[in-house]
Formats: C-alpha cells, structure tokens, sequence
C-alpha cells in the first residue's frame, strides 16, 4: 500500500504525467486580494486555490522516496502522502490524512513559517521553487470545512479522568483535542472573554479569519470539551486549587508569552507609544477597526505617520493593521536586514505590495514628544552587520553621527514578548528558568510539579503556532499515559 | 453571564452594584480590580471591588458615570447581566499593622478606600478615614466608613457637609495635631492624589496610591496600563495598582489617560444622545 502512495508517475485524464513534465510544471501563485483594495479593508488577503491549482501544484510534487519535507514539519504531517491524495483529487482523503498529525491544518496552512520549515527542506527547492506544501494543507483543510464535511472525532469511552488545560492558544486547543479524544474530560480555562489566544487577539483578520478559528474550537466542543472564559488562572483560581479542591486529575498549561517587552529608552511612555500586544488586541479581539459601532477606541491612524519596531510577524501584522487603519505612511523600523527579519516571507512580500515602507538597519534611541507629551518623532541611528551573535545572525552595530530624526505620530513597538509572571507567584513550586519560562521535560513536557504539564511559548519563549501545537500534543499523550498508568494501578489494587 | 443581584444609585450618577461572582468573591483581597465587559460591543474596563460576599457568592462594585460604558452600566438594574467580569486581578493592598493608618477616598474613590480600611482595621491599625466628596449629596459610603474607622472625617469643597475643604487640608491639619502618622493611602482623581504625596512627603510618611490607568485586558498583555514609578516602568495590572505615591509620576499618567479622549467623548455623546431619543434617561 505504502508503496503505491508513492508512484514515479500520475495519471490524469488518462494521460501519464512523468517526472520531467511535473517539474516543468511552475510554483501556482496563491490567488490574493489586489492591494491597492485590500490596504481599505480588513478581508483575508489570500483567497486560496481552486481544485485546478491545488492538483496542479500537487502534481509538481516528485513524490521522493526519502520526503525529507516530513523532517522539517515540527509535528511531521505525511507530506508526501496528503500531497499525492490531493493530486489524485481525493482532498478530503488529503485533509485527514493531514489530520493525522496536524489538528489545526486550515490554521497551520495560513500561519507556518513553511519557508523555514518543510519548503525549505524539499528538494525542488534547489533547482526550482519548492512545492507549496502551505498552500496546499490550506487548501483541503478549507475544502473539508467549506464543503461541510469536518468529521468530529470520536472519543474513546470517559476514562473518569479529568483535566485542565490553561490558554485557549495553540498549544491548549491542541492539548484538549488529543485528551478528549483518549476519553478524558477537558475543561479549557481562558483568560479573554473569547477563546484562540493569540489567533484571536494577536493575528489580524486579514491573515486569518477569525471564523476558522471559532469553527476549530466548536469542533472541540462537540467532543465534549467544555470551556471557561473569564478565568484567570492564577488569579481567580490556583493550580492547587483545580487539583485539590475542583478534581483535577493533570493540568496543562498552554498561557503562551504574553507581557509585552520594551526598549527601555527615552520618550517610551509618551502618549502614542504602544506595545504591539495592545494595538493588535483593540483592533482583533476589541473589534476597534469598527469604532464607533464597538466601544473600544484605537490610535486615529488617519494621514498619520505610524512606525512599527521590530522584524517579526507580530510587526508585520501591525504595520498592515495601520496602513488599513489610514495610516499615510506605515514603517517597518528594523535594526538589521531583510535576510535577518524573523517574519514569513510571503508577509514581508504583502507589506511591500501593500506601501508599508522598510526602514532597514535602523534603531531607535529615543521617542521625542511634544508639549502635550504627545509623540512626534523617534530619534533612529543607522547600523551595519557586523559579527554574528548568539543566534547566529550579524550583530548590528551603530554607525557614529548617523542620527536623524524620523516624524511619527504613533509608535507600536513589536520586540517580542515575556513569561506573565502570575502563575510563577501563585504557583512557587513550578521551576521556571532564568527567563521565567517554564521549565519541562521535553519529551513529556512534565514541569516541576507532580501532574503539571506545559508547553507552548510559556515554554520556549515567543515561537510558531506549529510548536505550540506539538507540545500540546506530546503533552496529552504524556498525561493520558501517566493517567492511565495510574488508574491501571488502582485497578490492580 | 454574570447576575446582577441588586443594584441601586449611591449618589447622582453614582451606583453600586453586587453582582453574582463566586470565583471572585471568594478569591478577592483588598485593593484587587476586575475587568468588566458589558455586552458583545463593549470596550473592557477596570472596577475596583468595594466588597465582597463569599458565602453568597457577590461581590459589589461601585461605578461612576464618567463615559459610554459606565453610563451604559448604570442604567442595568437588579436582574440584568453583564456579559464578562474577570478577576480579582491587580496585586493586593499591602496590609500589616503600620500603627496609625489614614485611607483617604476622593469622589468614588471611596469604593476603594472603604474596603482596605476594613482591612487595615482588621490588621490591628488605628484608622483614620478621610472621605472627600464635592458635596453633602456625593459623599459615598459614611456609614460603611465609619463603622471601621477609628475616626472619621468627610469633607467637602463646597462645605455643605463636613469639613469645608480639600482631603488634602484634613490630612494636614491632622498631621499638624502632632499625631503620628504611619500610612497614608489615597485613592481618588490624579490631581488629588498627586496633592497628598505632595502633603505627605516632607514628613516621610509612606504613602500609597492605587492607579487607574487605561487598560485592555488587565492581565499584563497589554501594556496600556503601564506607569512611570522611580526610574522603573510598571504595569498597573500586575505590578499594582497600587504603587508608593512619592514615586509615581503623576504627570506621565494624566497625560497617557488622555489618548483616546476625542474618542471617548464622540462614544459618550452618541451614547447620550441614542438614551435621550430613547427615554432611557
């Protein structure tokens, strides 16, 4: 069986498709919103394949006989097989195929960083463009979902056990699907008033409908997972108290990182000055693009100047925020070079298409306001690579005398996020490191504390919804087979 | 959904409400907030918590109409529900026997006043409450702040009840007395609580305020709230609210409170204005 899944050739219309003809076959552009009317707007910029160009770009697929994609997909979805389905044209085939290993695909397809990730392991990547793996996970997961035919899993018969998975993210979605599914009854505490975390308060719309998200979490709900919003952890109730007082048998904790860093230089707290967290979260989760239909108000980005610091997705996704929020000029401030900015590729090439304008190799000293207190300007000093640091990257150094001041009206600060300090002070015997993350066994993702699990940014500091989503996943499958032993145990007794 | 089991107006445009929110009431301290969201429109706000009754499961709010979403709120009544309140959030008071311990409430201030004077009370200090209203008609919980205080001032500016004069004239006056003062903690507008650090300082008394700046989530994601405290900057929501008022730059937090006024009062008004055509108001 195995062996047929991975064919030399195709067969299409009866006509056989060999390998030379499939490489000649070029990379299908995602069709996308044109962004001159896109920059008015808040609609999803990519509009998806149609079935022509998701079989096309499958059939470029050579079907390796060694995928070496699958070792660059951190959850290791069977690349090659849901990518064969598609080209036979049996996308609901390929979307569960993806399912196997992937729970959020129509998610992970929008988000992941493919370009790091299985893109660049493929070998068409050499010599031609590399198959679009992300593209086509996004495609039979949207065709499963809009064509009605998601299947609940099934859920294995209640095992009496009962766990409480902390952030409704990534890693705690994923957490719960799993348990739920080995027959555990999950109940998911969030801290919002709505479920997602971060695909909710921190990715705009315009990257990935909120829509897809909240039908994910229904699917979850459907398998008996129950859901707490308004819960603080750490605050409304301890971890001591899910496990003593309310039964909990395990706790996984998926809170992601979320205080937001600062520079720390002068002008800072001008009136003006945001963290990225705040910006995206009025305009996301607070619906603020729609004031004053809803209550929240956000920076009038009207003919202003708005500059956004950092290289990151998270400023990516806020510098297009403001450019549709009016902006008249809409800055990307970044202290090194395009190659070193962690963001996706494909959101880079939008912001371009879109106006915002690159400032490279730039850094900030100092945020200049008026008599108001009010922002005018940040002072910026221009830097050039030298040596590479720890992460591996050029060290950008400042060039001497090359200050200049820049006019913005408001600046969003986008540098990446800390560990919130609640559950380390509520939870004292919980090991953190000395960046306040939590510390885990990550092959279990077992922290300190006897039943207590995490995994997730809380874990390895800000990284991809696809990390999170793995850590959910070892989590569940390491708390199912410490419950398990332990009622196996019981039983013996 | 949260119930509001009663709801009544303490003064003009002033009301309290206790509000169905077992989780919180049994976890609340003095000094904690929530974070209120009326219905799906709604904006977030922070609340300090007045009271709370753990065996009923309610905890009592006090608000102000100051814009939209607490003018809206005070048009609920016993039986309605508020969509999303969570909590307690903020850092507690700092509560232990000081000696002698002033809590001064400006306005409605005194919905925050009130319960860590209780609570100083509790901890064995002798209190002193000072609670500042415009007029006789606007002071806020007398009753409540006498029956916890070992004396009880009220003042007011127009001096239609009480002493005739500013929270701050008291507190010198009483510091004048030559009684000794160990604690002061002041809650009110930024402009008073700026005077009493001002009063306060020379002496060295430790004082402590509990701000109230601009959050959104009120959990620490945001970073709206934070503040300008010595040479640090805090969060409001995890670090606070309450900070040593001799640290605080008050300036800095009057200014950062002003972003979104234009907004705010466009929201109001149109609020205003629908209730007007309405009948509601």
């Amino acid at each position: 069986m195995h062996d047929d899944n991975h064919k030399e050739t195709y067969t299409m219309d009866n006509k056989t498709i060999t390998t030379k003809e499939r490489l000649a076959i070029p990379r299908q552009e995602m069709p996308a919103q044109d962004p001159a009317e896109r920059v008015t707007n808040f609609k999803e910029v990519n509009l998806g394949y149609t079935a022509e160009l998701a079989q096309q770009e499958a059939m470029r697929c050579i079907q390796c006989k060694d995928p070496v994609c699958i070792k660059g997909c951190p959850v290791n979805i069977k690349i090659d097989e849901f990518i064969h389905l598609v080209a036979e044209g049996d996308f609901l085939g390929a979307a569960r195929k993806i399912k196997e290993d992937n729970v959020l695909p129509a998610i992970c397809g929008r988000v992941c960083p493919q370009e790091d990730q299985c893109e660049k392991e493929c070998v068409l990547a050499k010599k031609h463009k590399p198959v679009a793996i992300g593209n086509l996970e996004r495609f039979v997961a949207d065709y499963e979902r809009e064509t009605g035919n998601v299947k609940v899993p099934t859920v294995k018969a209640p095992t009496g056990r009962k766990v409480a998975v902390i952030g409704s993210g990534p890693a705690g979605l994923s957490c719960a699907n799993d348990l739920a599914q080995m027959g555990h009854e999950v109940v998911v505490f969030e801290a919002l008033h709505e479920l997602g975390g971060v695909l909710m308060y921190g990715v705009p719309e315009f990257r990935l409908p909120k829509e897809i998200v909240q039908q994910e979490i229904d699917v979850l709900r459907e398998m008996g997972v129950t859901f707490q919003t308004d819960i603080v952890v750490g605050r409304s109730v301890t971890i001591d108290e899910l496990i003593e007082e309310e039964g909990f048998h395990a706790v996984f904790i998926g809170v992601g990182a979320g205080l937001p860093w600062f520079m720390g230089i002068p002008g800072e707290n001008l009136v003006g000055v945001l963290s990225a967290n705040e910006f995206l979260t009025r305009v996301n989760l607070m619906k603020a693009y729609d004031f004053p239909k809803s209550d929240t108000p956000v920076f009038d980005c009207k003919g202003k100047n708005v500059a956004v610091f950092g290289g990151g997705n998270t400023a990516m996704d806020a510098v297009r925020t403001a450019k549709r929020l009016g902006a008249e000029h809409a800055y990307i401030v970044y202290r090194r070079s395009e190659a070193e900015m962690p963001a996706r590729v494909e959101e880079i090439h939008h912001a371009k298409e879109e106006g915002i304008e690159f400032l490279l190799l730039q850094n900030p000293v100092e945020f200049q306001g008026d008599d108001r207190h009010w922002l005018t300007g940040v002072k910026c000093v221009k830097m050039e690579l030298g040596e590479p640091d720890d992460s591996g990257r050029r060290r950008p150094v400042a060039i001497e005398g090359s200050e200049y001041v820049l006019p913005i009206d408001m600046a969003v600060i986008s540098i990446g996020n800390g560990s919130n300090p609640l559950i380390k002070q509520t939870t004292p015997d919980i090991e953190v490191s000395k960046r306040e993350t939590i510390v885990v066994d990550v092959n279990t993702m077992a922290t300190s504390k006897e039943n207590v699990y995490a995994g997730g940014d809380i874990v390895t500091g800000g990284a991809t919804v696809i990390l999170a989503m793995g850590a959910g996943r070892t989590a569940a499958k390491a708390i199912n087979e410490k419950l398990m032993g332990t009622s196996q145990s019981y039983d013996e007794w | 959904m949260f119930k509001i089991v009663s709801a009544q107006f303490l003064a003009e445009n002033i009301k309290k409400f206790e509000i169905e929110a077992p989780r919180i009431a049994k976890k609340r301290k003095a000094g904690q907030f929530v974070m209120l969201r009326i219905g799906t429109r709604g904006e977030r706000i922070p609340l300090t918590i007045a009271d709370s009754d753990p065996l009923n499961g309610t905890i009592t709010i006090i608000a102000q109409g100051a814009g939209r979403t607490t003018h809206e709120l005070n048009q609920k009544e016993a039986g309605d529900f508020i969509d999303d309140i969570v909590g307690p959030l903020g850092t507690p008071s700092h509560i232990e026997n000081f000696g002698t311990a002033i809590s001064i409430g400006g306005g409605v201030g005194a919905a925050i006043a009130y319960p860590t004077a209780v609570a100083l009370k509790e901890a064995g200090n002798y209190v002193i409450t000072i609670n500042g209203a415009r007029s006789k008609d606007m002071v806020l919980l007398e009753n409540e702040m006498k029956s916890v205080s070992d004396e009880a001032y009220i003042t007011t500016d127009d001096g239609s009840y009480g002493f005739h004069g500013f929270v701050t004239q008291k507190l010198q006056e009483l510091i004048d007395s030559g009684k000794k003062i160990d604690y002061v903690l002041a809650i009110g507008p930024i402009p008073m609580m700026k005077a009493v650090a001002e009063v306060t300082r020379p002496y060295g008394i430790k004082t402590v305020v509990s701000l109230n700046p601009i959050m959104v989530d009120g959990t620490g994601m945001c970073g709206g709230c934070r503040v300008t405290v010595g040479d640090e900057i805090k969060f409001a929501c995890v670090d606070g609210p309450e900070f040593d008022a001799h640290q605080v730059d008050f300036t800095n937090l009057n200014d950062r409170n002003r972003i979104y006024g234009k907004e705010e009062s466009a929201s109001d008004e149109s609020f205003q204005h629908r209730c007007r055509l309405e009948g509601n108001n």
